[in-house]
């Protein structure tokens, strides 16, 4: 019988990487990524602390919701990168850049 | 015993491949990492006794949600020339960020002592669908009516075709 913190610490580690490579990186479909990867941290999570009840299924079933979340997001996000790329001819953030003052 | 050997198996992958994400250059080795990560944690949600979400994290992500994002690169990544090298900006805020958050949860998680029930058996495909058509009807059609809605609207910013009401 594992205990349970050891989920707990592996969804803190995806977690916070998954936010720093939202921060870092300078492309937008890694940034993508790194938001799957937060999102798959908390169900990650979900599932862990379900363990502590013994017949209970609502964490799997939250699991499963943030799932469906999850499939939403990356399609509406991919659809909009595709769209900003055949505007821009970039897929970096930086470089779009024409509302700025700065240019 | 063995299932222990093979959930720590599990966690080293997907922690030591979560840690090369953040050193990756090339979009497309990105998303391979993330399917390493994936499966690894199919195969801890199998351990953990949640086959229902391991076989969807297997389906949806692995098989859905990676064919997409890899179907982005190819569209998003110059056809000829050399392949796009991903930058880092904000190298040291992010890490910060990242640090103080990973250090911050560590420390809650090191305080409270988590275990989990005795009791715990697998739940089956049985009572997954009962509790869905009962306890969880409604946000399952919500779930269905957002589905809807989000691919619908990613195919119609998506698409080609320019039209002429906006």
């Amino acid at each position: 019988m594992f205990p349970t913190s050891n989920l707990l610490y592996l969804g803190a580690v995806l977690f916070s990487i998954g936010i720093t490579i939202v921060v870092v990186k300078r492309n937008m479909i890694i940034v993508l990524l790194g938001i799957e990867l937060m999102l798959n941290a908390s169900v990650l999570n979900l599932v862990a602390f379900n363990q502590r009840y013994g017949e209970n299924i609502d964490g799997h079933m939250f699991g499963i919701f943030v799932i469906v979340i999850a499939v939403c997001e990356a399609a509406v996000g991919l659809a909009i990168i595709i769209q900003v790329y055949r505007y821009y001819q970039t897929s970096v953030p930086e470089d779009i850049n024409e509302l700025s003052e700065s240019r | 015993m063995t299932a222990t050997i093979v959930l720590y198996f599990f966690i080293l992958v997907a922690g030591i491949t979560a840690v090369a994400m953040l050193f990756v250059r090339n979009v497309f080795h990105g998303a391979l990492l993330l399917i390493t990560i994936l499966l690894a944690i199919a195969g801890i949600y199998v351990l953990a006794l949640a086959e229902m979400i391991a076989v969807t994290q297997i389906l949806v992500y692995a098989g859905g949600i990676l064919v997409v994002i890899i179907f982005g690169i190819m569209l998003t990544t110059p056809i000829a020339g050399e392949p796009l090298r991903v930058g880092n900006g904000y190298v040291i805020p992010g890490a910060l960020l990242g640090i103080s958050i990973f250090v911050l949860m560590v420390y809650l998680i090191s305080k409270e002592s988590f275990s989990r029930s005795a009791d715990i058996q697998p739940q089956g495909l049985r009572q997954f669908g009962i509790a869905l058509m009962t306890d969880y009807a409604l946000p399952f059609e919500i779930a269905g009516i957002i589905l809807l809605i989000s691919l619908v609207g990613a195919a119609v910013v998506a698409s080609n075709a320019q039209s002429k009401k906006f």
